[in-house]
């Protein structure tokens, strides 16, 4: 497979960890050559945090400014930050519409139509952008199961099917949590 | 499911997906580490959790998060002197609180071998500077291999345990960041756990002296130096240094993470450049170096941080009479921040304008707002800076420590002024009340902090009859690093522990006046503060309250569902919640009401008590 870069990106707390983990084992299954790596420390509390996949030969495991060839953002402001720092022109973007507000919104330093926003910078740069389904969750951070059924459903990568993705699940979760997990999966997969 | 502890057992060779700091602990299980310590911190705790994740009975790994870095080195020393192959490994900063044993191991024979795992962390995500502590190898004649990705990690760890047991020499595996977070399909070799062996092989008169006193100082520092040169020797073509020849007339030397990214960068560069990729990073390879030279009319040291190689490099050239063309750091902002393949290639753009063509950056139309990180819906610490600031004057003084409670820095409580390290409020604190009468000074102090650094500092406080209040924000556990326990949460890695509590500690060091209150208690604590002010000397006021981050996580495992807090209709749109509060479930809508965001609130209920008018209610 030729090379395909995502950059995710949310905020501490909402699970990015096992989406990304969960995404590159899929690519392993899918038999790609792949290599990643998550940011940890500070930014887990509340701040943003990050993750590089890279399919394909590549050296370093991080991506160039605005080379990714997908976005995959679990929150509306965070979204707009990664496509802003890492999406090329023309490339996509996968979001999730939830909205955490950063701390200068909430004591009313700053303010921003984020959705706006965001729109205004995808048509410039004639972004493909996807917004994901929304569905009643039981728990917030299983917005992570449906970004991977919409990746799935909608193919935007290219060579990873539906099998793929719950073998992936399969290797990370076990008994309930599984259970509820390839529910959601399928559901937003439709079937 | 695969159990990342089953996965790191397995007996025959296999392949799999892990990151740097996993794959490290499946190479202690096939070069026989026997004592692991460690205390936690970024980028390496990842190691702890990956021990730890292996089934009890089947992990032939004696573990423990000690109380500092410096008491696990220790213990690691001890358990490698009575043979037992050791690794301590801790985060970039931690050396600094280790180097008054580390800096002696140089000149002590070690028969058991001995690896000290460094995390640096190029870039400062998770530290309070980014020393690079490459330099502190040199000082100790302590050689050091750094790997390039992961899986060079996972070999060069085993070769680091090979050369310290035939050696029976320290050696230094330094990782950074990027390397320890990695994750990459790595190829394993089979295991085989050998039955242990328990004989104590501590002997001074065999491997001795280790009492480096007087003369013995100069012959113990002759034999580090000799074993030092003999590994040089040994490495001189050790296959952890490489050259990438694309058969161009210049040349760059580098090392680490930063030689990844160089390889994003080359197809850019016009021309092309061949490479010498360094592995063992001291000693140098100085034949290879020179020969390297010699082929090129310039090279240019591609080196993350400090000029550490590029000094040793000159020195070469002009030991050797070369006039290779040599480019080093070409200004200040050539030191800092990590050499990601953006930075690399700004920075070789400076030495070589000529090949690489300008990149053009165009500002985004609408730039994102920022996120700072910020404490967790229902922390205790939230509760506690509202509390606290409200018993402080405008103009007090406040000094910061390290852990989660560094964030109350940040508005809206903007608490913790100034921050040197582990431990070093009361230290600060002390000096500043020094001639001052007009204005109260509060130093903070975390938990686990105390234990490790913080209590010298206390002490001084009581024996020089200082003049100020520590708060010390206990949550029962080490939060920021992933809940490790501490010597005040009853617990250690392997059960239940005896349960240091703080007041009664603190009481037999003579501090006169303790006052211990729950955050979640804010009037009180308000109260206990003021109170701890006006005390004449030394006063210590204990806030604590459990991680609720830790408490949350543990609700939800046990299929708890946790209740919410929401806004009654007699909201009079005052915004403490949002702005003096600040708890991140409460969010702002445009007209001015105020929402509480259900994906965030764990329905702790602490911010009931911020409210004038008590329009925040549990919902029902």
């Amino acid at each position: 497979m030729e090379k395909f870069d995502i950059y995710l990106i949310g905020v501490g707390g909402q699970g990015i960890g096992l989406l990304s983990e969960t995404l590159a084992r899929a690519i392993d299954h899918a038999g790609f050559e792949v290599q990643g790596v998550d940011t940890h420390g500070l930014a887990q509390r509340g701040g943003v945090v990050e993750s590089y996949i890279r399919i394909g030969p590549s050296h370093s495991p991080l991506i160039k400014q605005g080379e990714a060839d997908m976005v995959i953002g679990l929150e509306i402001n965070e979204a707009l930050r990664g496509t802003n720092n890492f999406l090329r022109d023309g490339g996509t973007l996968l979001y999730a519409p939830t909205e955490w507000q950063p701390l200068a919104v909430r004591i009313k330093e700053d303010r921003q139509d984020v959705s706006a926003a965001l729109a205004a910078v995808c048509k410039e740069r004639k972004i493909n952008k996807i917004e994901a389904d929304q569905i009643e969750l039981e728990d917030s951070r299983m917005e992570n199961v449906v970004l991977l059924a919409v990746l799935a459903r909608e193919r935007l990568i290219p060579g990873l099917k539906k099998g793929h993705f719950t073998l992936a699940l399969q290797d990370l979760l076990t008994g309930s949590v599984l259970e509820k997990n390839l529910e959601i999966f399928l559901q937003v997969f439709g079937e | 499911m695969k159990k990342l502890g089953d996965v790191l057992l397995q007996p025959e060779p296999f392949s799999e997906l892990l990151m740097g700091n996993h794959a490290l602990v499946r190479a202690m299980l096939e070069s026989g580490v026997r004592v692991a310590t460690s205390y936690p911190g970024s980028p390496t705790p990842e190691i702890g959790a990956a021990i730890t994740s292996l089934p009890r009975e089947k992990n032939p790994i004696y573990f423990e998060f000690s109380v500092n870095e410096k008491v696990a080195l220790e213990v690691a020393f001890g358990a490698a002197v009575n043979g037992h192959t050791s690794c301590v490994f801790f985060k970039s900063v931690g050396l600094n609180v280790a180097s008054d044993s580390f800096v002696q191991l140089g000149l002590m024979d070690i028969p058991g071998g001995m690896v000290i795992v460094l995390g640096d962390d190029p870039g400062a995500n998770s530290s309070q500077n980014e020393q690079d502590n490459r330099h502190f190898g040199r000082l100790s004649y302590i050689p050091i291999f750094e790997p390039k990705d992961p899986a060079e990690a996972y070999k060069m760890f085993k070769e680091a345990v090979r050369v310290s047991r035939e050696k029976h020499m320290p050696v230094v595996l330094r990782l950074t960041t990027h390397v320890c977070h990695a994750k990459q399909k790595i190829e394993f070799a089979g295991l085989e756990i050998k039955e242990p062996d328990n004989e104590p092989k501590f002997s001074p008169e065999k491997f001795g002296p280790y009492i480096p006193l007087t003369r013995s100082v100069f012959e113990l520092k002759k034999i580090a130096l000799e074993r030092l040169k003999k590994f040089q020797e040994d490495m001189k073509d050790s296959p952890f240094n490489e050259i990438i020849n694309n058969g161009a007339d210049r040349g760059i030397i580098t090392a680490g993470l930063p030689f990844k990214s160089l390889l994003e960068v080359v197809p850019e560069i016009e021309e092309g450049v061949n490479i010498l990729r360094l592995g063992v990073v001291h000693p140098l390879p100085e034949n290879l170096i020179i020969k390297f030279l010699k082929e090129h009319g310039e090279v240019k040291i591609l080196e993350e941080l400090d000029d550490f190689i590029e000094q040793k490099i000159k020195a070469l050239a002009y030991d050797n009479n070369l006039n290779t063309i040599i480019e080093g750091k070409v200004d200040l902002d050539d030191w800092i921040g990590e050499y990601t393949p953006d930075k690399v290639r700004d920075v070789l753009e400076k030495n070589w304008p000529d090949l690489l063509p300008p990149k053009e950056s165009k500002k985004p139309i609408h730039q994102a707002i920022p996120r700072p990180p910020q404490m967790c819906p229902g922390c205790g610490h939230r509760s506690g800076f509202y509390a606290i600031k409200k018993a402080l004057a405008e103009g007090d003084i406040s000094v910061a420590d390290i852990g989660c409670h560094t964030l109350g820095y940040l508005p809206p409580y903007s608490l913790g002024q100034v921050l040197l390290s582990m431990g070093h409020s009361s230290g600060t604190a002390s000096g500043l009340s020094l001639f001052n009468t007009s204005k109260k000074v509060v130093a903070f102090l975390g938990d686990s902090t105390l234990f490790h650094a913080g209590l010298p500092g206390i002490i001084n406080s009581v024996f020089n009859q200082h003049n100020f209040t520590l708060i010390i924000m206990e949550n029962d556990t080490t939060a920021m690093t992933g809940h490790q326990d501490n010597p005040g949460s009853g617990r250690n890695v392997r059960g239940e522990t005896k349960k240091i509590a703080i007041a009664p500690l603190l009481e037999s060091l003579g501090v006169e006046k303790i006052l211990e209150v729950d955050t979640y208690n804010q009037q009180k604590l308000t109260d206990y503060v003021k109170e701890a002010l006006d005390f004449d000397g030394f006063s210590v006021v204990i806030a604590k309250h459990p991680c609720m981050l830790k408490f949350s996580r543990e609700q939800r495992k046990k299929g708890r569902i946790l209740k919410k807090v929401q806004i009654a209709d007699k909201c009079r749109e005052i915004h403490a919640c949002v702005s003096t509060f600040g708890c991140p479930s409460f969010q702002l809508n445009q007209d001015g009401t105020v929402w509480v965001h259900e994906d965030l609130c764990i329905g702790d209920g602490s911010c009931i008590q911020t409210c004038p008018v008590q329009a925040i209610e549990i919902k029902k």
